[in-house]
């Protein structure tokens, strides 16, 4: 039969039936239900099996802090593990699955953990698996990790998307309870602009669970009525299914909203969830309080649940998980829940109070002075056994137990900031003390004001003064009468008996494990949680580390404020790390910057490498052609023969003008920049100021006082960076300003003997360009193609005859276009960066496997750049002896001996009769490529003492690929070493 | 953490890069006798105190300005927040 638990009443929708299935069966719920309410109606208590010992278990709690009832919901790529059955709303076509079992959930193989339980204690681990350390890997953590844990991953990838937003609010209240509810009131009346934020699908908090007025109203129709006036003001926005993760700095909280996670499947153009930034002036935290459970021997038994969830469950969802139902309390909420169950017609057979001075509340059998000392039923509870005030032992049959310990005001944001909260006697809790996040108030239950009325008038008093804080006048909402009930609890926190007793469900600890930690000398708190993995668990301990802390209090005789508290720490309820990353997952990880030629470039098929967030040509394969070398060699050999196409809009462009403009150069660079002319350019180091070069480029001096510079494409932003550092904060008065140039230009390399031939064709023919009236390191002004204003400068880092040509950047698809057409008659190639690389190390150019971080100007072989007689930044600290010893890495070349070996960049130079170890280094290699010009390896190295050494021979040895080489040691500059070609 | 531009009023952290210790402001003469020692201490000897702190940001999604903020490294209040430009000139940093 269908429903077989459900009562009358609750706040679902019974006109709307709901089908979905649990571990293969077919179930109905109503529209309202959590996916544990609807399995609880149809008289399901065994919800999964325990991380450790695999014991039966159902849900604990009816809410967000639940250890035990954890499924694997949905399925395919959209399965989820680990999911609270207690907060998973109920859809048609819900899926879901118990985890952690191996056969069927009733009859769990891996049980026999449970009896193996001696085995398994807090520490096993540690103790029992030491040696053979072989055996961790290959034998011990595979068994353990097939054994322990929780749900499985699918393997799939993520069909959602997950969205980040941004919110700001005078007043962030977070949650909906009647503190929530009556701050809302009161500062949205007032115009304040309020966010009201609450993890629950229904708002209001306790007020759906409870059967207690509000004036002349239940509970939930007074949070229906101020949910609606709450909905018609503007200035208030109403955030349901969103939970405030953590309280950050400077009045910064995260919320995580679950916007499609009760549907089947998100609507089109929704995400999943959204990590929301809300940025509050002021917060009210109403975040009520979690009730506690009273460990006894076998207390995790199915139809054990805290009290205040069954109400819960009896009261929202018309849910009884059995016919007869007991209570075990040591404080007066627990009798509300006999009295509730009663009223609605379920039979309670005895409420057990620990207190001796038990008032008779409900309409039951009253146990004053009596405890609950056990429990029997195999996969859910049949009788609990108890202790009477007369020490007589007496069993009582139930289904389902309501066990009420006290409530904990939730204090856990008041805590993100280092916050510690104090012990309050009266409520045996902890409640929020010292310092709170700056900007936070907190009002009812979760600022230990556990009565309705209370929890009313303090979310509309923490109202009133945050909006005076801010500069506003309100005055608090009219609030309706309601209960008043002081909290009367004398605490008990577990039941001694010989058996097991759990404190933490989810974990698996027992009162055991906390005296075991105590005994072996673990007692501070935090070593405690190590230790017994006691709220460690993704619950976080929300309704064990309390009961964890009094047994381990009681252990050492002090109270439990000495024994101390745990830190809470953000975020309040698990996130998935896909709302983290938000939009920035695969290919929008993060942003993809494209050269002006690469629309040009990818319809010629080339083969593209990220550099940086860059995506450049790489090489530019022709039919025919099957590896990579061969399109490389093709492109250097056309280009060093006739003439070859770059895009180099990469390297970072920064523009610098203004009458100190020289003198700031002068300062940043080692090298001088001060007589530069007009129309000329000039290479440039710079050092960083501890005397490593930090980056290289060209400068060209456009005017008098107008400078454009060239970085490497890594650097581009590190060095704009450190150039505003200096303009701000070194010489803050110097007349110069500077600007990043790289995306307004595109800039084209055309290298090679028919370079000038080809450009032209592309520059109006009003320029010369001719070697007379524009030499090597050259610049100017000029246009093209009829009138397009570009900038031309006669650099080369090929060491060809070589042009840079540079237009704005929305021509620099069509003058590349223009170009390759215009190349046509001199057989022009594109070449990419692998040419590009090897032209440069035929070259003998240092780039960025050379400028490491780690090598001085001295080590490059241009010690003689850094200017002694001014000012720059490096300067003084590269004349510290330790960097200008004389046997100090210099950069040179090396080619094989034998011309048909090869080796590779990172090999390490060691002398021929030398062993191969570090004391033996001579230096290493950076950069290796094979030249087709020379038809044999070539490498870059730093070598000490390099440049004295030419002509020995050295072993390049590479220990990760176990190969040796002889190299000779040449000149760097393997190619026209005079530099005719450049001057051509 | 929210840092209260003085000319764009209050960004988020996010916009910025951080530097570290604003003494790096008071670079050495190089002219000075022991320059390379002045130095060495300048580029090395960097204050971190558990507690207010100087120190240098850089508004690099946003205008590009050098800041000087002053922050509790304990409980990240920030107490004043400067144009790095001003500090330098107040120090008597020009040309």
């Amino acid at each position: 039969m269908s429903q077989t638990n459900r009562i009358a009443g609750g706040l679902i929708d019974r006109s709307q039936t709901l089908n979905f299935s649990f571990d293969g069966k077919t179930y109905q719920g109503h529209a309202g239900d959590t996916l544990a309410s609807a399995l609880i109606a149809n008289g399901v208590r065994l919800m999964g099996r325990s991380f450790k010992y695999h014991r039966p278990r159902g849900p604990l709690t009816a809410g967000s802090e639940e250890p035990n009832a954890l499924v694997e919901l949905r399925s395919g790529a959209r399965q989820e593990p680990n999911t609270r059955a207690t907060v998973a709303e109920l859809f048609d076509g819900l899926t879901a699955r118990s985890q952690n079992h191996v056969g069927p959930l009733s009859f769990d193989l891996l049980a026999v953990n449970d009896l193996l339980s001696p085995f398994f204690a807090a520490g096993f681990y540690y103790k029992t698996f030491m040696w053979p350390k072989a055996f961790w890997e290959k034998l011990y953590e595979p068994i353990i990790r097939r054994a322990a844990g929780l749900g499985s991953l699918t393997m799939q990838a993520d069909p959602d998307t997950y969205d980040k937003g941004f919110l700001h609010c005078d007043v962030l209240i977070i949650g909906a309870g009647p503190a929530g509810l009556a701050a809302a009131l009161t500062a949205g009346r007032a115009g304040a602009e309020v966010i009201l934020a609450d993890e629950d699908f229904l708002l209001g908090g306790r007020l759906n669970s409870e059967t207690l007025a509000l004036g002349d109203q239940t509970g939930a129709e007074w949070a229906r009525t101020t949910l609606a006036e709450l909905a018609s003001l503007p200035n208030v926005r109403i955030m349901a299914r969103t939970t405030v993760i953590g309280a950050f700095d400077h009045g910064i909280y995260g919320a995580l909203e679950r916007v499609s996670d009760h549907l089947p499947e998100p609507l089109p153009g929704k995400p999943r969830q959204t990590l929301w930034r809300i940025y509050a002036r002021r917060s009210l935290l109403c975040a009520g309080a979690t009730e506690r459970p009273i460990a006894f021997e076998n207390n995790d038994r199915p139809g054990i649940m805290l009290g205040g969830a069954l109400r819960s469950y009896a009261n929202r969802w018309a849910a009884v998980p059995g016919e007869k139902v007991a209570i075990f309390t040591n404080n007066d909420d627990g009798h509300r829940t006999a009295a509730d169950l009663i009223a609605k017609g379920v039979k309670v057979t005895a409420v057990i109070d620990s207190r001796a001075d038990a008032p008779r509340i409900a309409d039951c059998e009253l146990l004053a002075g009596a405890v609950v000392t056990g429990s029997t039923g195999r996969l859910g509870l049949r009788f609990v056994k108890t202790r009477t005030a007369d020490g007589r032992e007496r069993m009582i049959e139930c289904q389902a137990l309501g066990v009420s310990g006290g409530w904990n005001p939730n204090v856990h944001l008041t805590c993100h900031q280092r916050g510690r909260p104090q012990w309050n006697a009266a409520l045996a809790a902890f409640v929020p003390g010292g310092t709170l996040p700056p900007g936070m108030l907190v009002a009812g239950a979760a600022n230990g004001v556990m009565s309705t009325a209370g929890a009313l008038a303090s979310g509309a008093e923490a109202a009133v003064a945050t909006l005076a804080d801010l500069g506003r006048k309100a005055k608090p909402a009219d609030l309706p009468q309601a209960e008043d009930a002081p909290v009367q609890i004398t605490p008990l926190f577990h039941v001694p008996g010989k058996g097991r007793a759990w404190v933490d469900q989810q974990n698996d600890v027992t009162v055991k494990d906390v005296k075991l930690a105590h005994q072996e000398g673990y007692i501070s708190v935090e070593h405690l949680k190590r230790y017994t993995t006691l709220g460690m668990a993704t619950d976080q301990g929300k309704t064990s580390n309390i009961g964890g802390l009094a047994v381990m209090a009681e252990m050492t005789g002090k109270s439990i404020p000495e024994t101390g508290t745990t830190i809470f720490r953000p975020p309040y309820t698990p996130v998935p790390i896909a709302a983290f990353a938000g939009r920035s997952a695969g290919r929008d990880f993060r942003p993809t910057r494209l050269t002006p030629s690469h629309h040009w470039a990818a319809e010629q098929g080339a083969v593209f490498v990220e550099v940086g967030m860059w995506l450049r040509a790489q090489w530019f394969p022709r039919e025919g052609e099957t590896t990579w070398r061969q399109s490389v060699d093709r492109e250097v050999l056309a280009t060093r023969k006739s003439v070859g196409i770059c895009d180099v809009t990469t390297l970072g462009k920064i523009d610098v003008q203004g009458s100190d403009a020289a003198d700031f150069l002068n300062r940043i660079y080692a090298n001088p920049f001060a007589k530069l002319p007009v129309g000329k350019v000039r290479y440039g180091l710079m050092l960083r100021e501890d005397g490593m070069v930090m980056d290289d480029g060209t400068t060209a001096r456009l005017a008098e006082d107008h400078f454009v510079l060239t970085t490497t494409t890594a650097n581009a932003v590190g060095v704009y960076r450190h150039m505003e550092f200096c303009r701000q904060c070194l010489w803050p008065d110097m007349d110069v300003q500077i600007i990043s140039t790289t995306e307004a230009w595109a800039q084209y390399s055309v290298a090679g003997p028919n370079a000038r031939k080809l450009l032209q064709k592309i520059v109006d023919p009003a320029f010369d360009i001719s070697n007379e009236a524009f030499p090597y390191m050259g610049c100017g002004d000029i246009t093209v193609c009829g009138g397009l204003r570009a900038r031309l400068f006669r650099i080369s880092f090929s060491g060809e005859l070589a042009f840079e040509i540079a237009v704005p950047t929305r021509y620099g698809d069509a003058l590349m276009r223009r170009m390759v057409e215009a190349g046509r008659e001199f057989d022009a190639v594109v070449y990419g960066t692998e040419a590009l690389g090897v032209m440069r190390i035929e070259k003998g150019h240092a780039a960025g496997n050379e400028l490491n971080g780690t090598t001085t100007a001295l080590n490059l072989g241009m010690g003689g750049m850094v200017n002694k007689k001014k000012d720059s930044i490096g300067s003084t600290l590269s004349e510290r002896e330790g960097m200008n010893r004389a046997d100090a890495l210099n950069l040179v070349g090396f080619r094989p001996v034998n011309p048909a070996d090869t080796f590779a960049a990172g090999s390490h130079l060691i002398a021929r009769d030398a062993v191969a170890n570090a004391a033996n280094d001579q230096g290493y290699l950076t950069s290796v490529a094979f030249s087709p010009n020379l038809g044999h390896t070539i490498g870059l190295g730093l070598l000490k003492n390099g440049a004295a050494r030419k002509g020995e021979v050295l072993r390049a040895v590479n220990p990760v690929q176990n190969s040796e080489t002889l190299v000779e040691v040449v000149s760097a500059h393997f190619i026209d070493p005079e530099g005719d070609r450049l001057r051509a | 953490m929210i840092i209260n531009h003085p000319l764009l009023g209050p960004r988020d952290s996010q916009e910025f890069t951080y530097l570290g210790d604003a003494n790096l402001i008071d670079r050495p003469d190089w002219q000075a006798e022991d320059a390379v020692d002045q130095f060495h201490d300048y580029l090395y000897l960097r204050n971190n105190p558990a507690g207010a702190h100087r120190e240098l940001w850089f508004h690099e999604q946003g205008d590009r300005s050098w800041l000087v903020v002053t922050r509790d490294t304990r409980t990240h209040e920030i107490t004043a927040v400067e144009l790095a430009r001003d500090v330098a000139r107040a120090k008597g940093r020009s040309k």
